[in-house]
């Protein structure tokens, strides 16, 4: 192995972080994780919950599996990689219904879900298997939270305007619409609480996102 | 060693899962106690809902002792006592044996120097489970409170069951006619319910989680009836 040492922020290591969270945002760009995105986004607790949970699996089996990289035989990768994303979700899992028993109620089959979950085995594949493990780690936290951060938008708009609330862990439900608009006829609207309403909230993060950003637009 | 040989990667995938499945193993016991006190308080929390006591995770053990105890015993279908610890009847169980071999828990509990009868319900919602604790003034058929809780309903449709909005009409209502009759209570749409002492209102949109609720009342109220008729 070649003796470089960089700083553990170099500019290099700075834009693992800071790519995902805007021009190769796992979920805006490169459309994975959706289906979690749509789940567990009608309040904004499960959502914040669930973020902490995907970035502590992406984090560690980036880390676990960069640990390992140069000892997996390559026949049995992708089943090496399945059984460690397997071993930290079940961690995950057990440990939300010890200390946060509510919170692992509302998320449900979700949590087992992580496993499942494409932004996961894609960066252990395009990343972790290449890469130095500290690296690894601030990849694992970049896209981490450049899903947490979609996933918190979403929904902050679903429970802001289907429920009328806010729930925040720690502070419970927080009423923000007043009463007086109810009063005068303002309804939740329930149909953004369906799933479905949760991918037209991603398109327009999408859609804001890439007029922002022209770098984005596809030219064909 | 060859890496890509068959005895590395056999050798390779053995160690890796005992390695992990020994870590699981040991999280899995180390925190099970914790894991199991939450689903008691969390139950305790509903049942003392159901006679309207407020509770969060912190009180609900010391509340469930001050109002409950261990007056709880289990029933058989003639509304007979048999031996057994109320708390520990598994409803998942019971509900799908028939109505004569189910084991049904009854609380007892006092409020404001009035006993309350509190039963268990467990049915079907329109994507999993739904479950409740109704409790019952001492003359045994009208309706003090109801708790509803559900695994997964959909959120703001089906799921409003276990908010106020759809439990707190329950109240005074009655599961009995003027003859005795078990009438169970509807959970209806169509008609004015505030007039109708065996019927509330069903929740717009989620009709079927709202006629899980009246098949789950019908069935496990109805194993209760000799009981309360008594």
């Amino acid at each position: 192995m070649s003796v470089d040492y960089e700083p553990l922020f170099s500019a290099k290591n700075l834009k693992l972080i800071t790519t995902p969270l805007g021009s190769q945002n796992p979920i805006t760009i490169q459309v994975l994780g959706i289906c979690s995105a749509l789940a567990v986004t009608a309040k904004l607790e499960p959502a914040i919950v669930m973020s902490i949970s995907v970035m502590f699996v992406l984090v560690f089996s980036n880390f676990i599996i960069s640990l390992l990289r140069n000892s997996i035989p390559s026949r049995i990768r992708i089943i090496v990689q399945l059984v460690i994303v397997a071993a930290l979700v079940i961690l995950v899992d057990q440990i939300l219904k010890a200390f946060a028993y509510e919170v692992s109620l509302q998320l449900s089959v979700f949590v087992g879900l992580i496993i499942t979950n494409c932004i996961i085995m894609g960066r252990l594949e395009a990343f972790a298997l290449g890469n130095k493990p500290w690296q690894s780690v601030l990849d694992g936290i970049g896209n981490g939270a450049g899903y947490g951060v979609i996933l918190i938008i979403i929904a902050f708009f679903r429970e802001l305007l289907g429920s009328g609330t806010l729930t925040l862990p720690g502070l419970g439900t927080l009423h923000i619409i007043p009463q007086m608009f109810y009063d005068w006829g303002y309804q939740n609207n329930g149909f953004i609480i369906l799933p479905p309403m949760a991918l037209i909230v991603v398109g327009i993060i999408i859609w804001v996102q890439r007029a922002r950003n022209e770098e984005l637009i596809e030219t064909k | 060693m060859d890496r890509q040989g068959n005895t590395y990667t056999f050798l390779y995938a053995s160690v890796l899962v005992v390695v992990v499945a020994a870590l699981l193993a040991f999280v899995s016991q180390s925190l099970k106690p914790i894991q199991d006190k939450n689903v008691e308080v969390a139950k305790k929390i509903d049942i003392l809902k159901s006679v309207k006591i407020e509770s969060t995770s912190k009180d609900a053990v010391k509340k469930y002792d001050q109002y409950i105890g261990d007056n709880s015993f289990i029933i058989d279908y003639n509304g007979d006592k048999v031996d057994g610890d109320a708390f520990i009847v598994n409803m998942e169980k019971e509900v799908k044996k028939s109505f004569k071999d189910r084991e049904y828990p009854v609380y007892i509990s006092t409020i404001n120097g009035e006993k309350k009868i509190i039963v268990q319900v467990r049915g079907k919602g329109l994507w999993g489970p739904i479950w409740g604790y109704i409790s019952l003034d001492s003359d045994k058929k009208t309706i003090f409170g109801a708790t509803f809780g559900h695994k997964g309903e959909t959120p703001g449709l089906g799921a409003e069951i276990d908010k106020t909005a759809f439990q707190a009409p329950f109240t005074g209502k009655i599961i009995f006619d003027k003859d005795g009759k078990f009438t169970s209570i509807q959970v209806n749409k169509n008609v004015d319910t505030s007039k109708d002492p065996h019927a509330v209102d069903a929740i717009s949109g989620g009709t079927i989680t709202s006629k899980g609720v009246e098949a789950m009342l019908k069935d496990c109220l109805g194993g209760y009836k000799n009981f309360l008729k008594k």
